[in-house]
């Protein structure tokens, strides 16, 4: 099977790809956007524990 | 909880504490994304390359290997999430509360999912984005039921009383997931009926069941990742003064 063939999905590629990417997507940001979170939350903490420490 | 033998209750005290979890959580995400992403690889290679075309819905049946897990997960964490709501009622336990919210965008995430990828399975083989059929209408509602539970945290500021409320509505809420489950065989509609569960029988060949039972597997995983991710993040948002947090920032300075 050709790439060709493989990513016309028989003429349903505009319905199966799509279903792909939206999944993709969600599972993605759910997964990362806590990651991220934590270590803007951790910058801060860091931050304030160092101001803390000067005084 | 006299009940309970000493070595397991030691151990829950032990694996609920904060810290410790944190730990184990990092420790153990390595190896769950590892085992998560070999699953996922050999589901979707099986799913979209393997398998044969069906002989009615063409190629377009592809999308069974997301929306059918997708849409058991979605069922699979709001019952987690009930679970952990009545624990947190019955023991005040911190840890069950923290799963409990963490759980929820995951679950909403799967919900949206499902919904979506039948909309866009729907449309070719149904001639029709969406219809008011019982099963549509009551993931729908499931969805509701996510995003007012994430709602309902973040309206109350106090979180031990955020997080009791949140119980008591993802255990009112749990009476949809039967629902949901057997609206295909209560109510004759649009959307067709179980065809994995019927277990001595499935009427789907190995060909097919096999890359969508690896899939379903993944998703598991990746639930147990996400909601460690999420949990650490709500552990250190809970518990931002305490001792263990400030040790946790020494050691990374």
């Amino acid at each position: 099977m050709s790439w060709e063939s493989f990513l016309y999905m028989g003429g349903y590629a505009l319905y199966v790809w799509p279903a792909y990417g939206v999944t993709a997507l969600v599972l993605l940001g759910n997964l990362f956007w806590p990651v991220w979170q934590r270590r803007q939350l951790l910058r801060q903490l860091t931050i304030k524990q160092k101001r803390s420490q000067v005084r | 909880m006299s009940w309970i033998p000493a070595p397991v209750s030691r151990f829950f005290h032990r694996t609920s504490s904060p810290p410790h979890f944190y730990a184990l959580a990092d420790r153990f995400i390595p190896w769950l994304t590892v085992i998560f992403l070999l699953l996922l690889g050999a589901g979707l290679y099986g799913g979209l390359y393997l398998a044969p075309t069906d002989y009615q819905q063409g190629d377009s049946y592809r999308i069974i290997y997301i929306h059918v897990p997708a849409a058991w997960m979605s069922l699979f964490i709001y019952v987690m999430m009930a679970v952990m709501g009545g624990i947190a009622l019955i023991w005040r336990m911190k840890l069950a509360e923290v799963m409990l919210i963490s759980s929820a965008p995951i679950g909403a995430g799967f919900t949206f999912v499902a919904l979506v990828t039948g909309s866009l399975w729907g449309k070719p083989m149904w001639g029709t984005w969406w219809v008011w059929d019982a099963r549509l209408t009551s993931e729908l509602i499931l969805l509701f039921l996510y995003l007012g539970v994430i709602s309902l945290y973040g309206a109350i500021e106090e979180k031990r009383a955020a997080a009791r409320a949140v119980s008591i509505l993802a255990l009112v809420g749990v009476v949809n997931i039967p629902i949901i489950h057997y609206s295909v065989q209560w109510w004759n509609t649009l959307h067709q009926g179980p065809t994995v569960s019927k277990m001595d029988k499935p009427s789907i060949h190995v060909s097919m069941l096999v890359p969508l039972l690896l899939m379903a597997v993944a998703f598991k995983f990746y639930y147990l990742i996400a909601v460690l991710q999420a949990a650490k993040l709500e552990l250190l948002k809970r518990e931002t003064s305490s001792q263990w947090v400030k040790a946790l920032l020494e050691k990374q300075a």
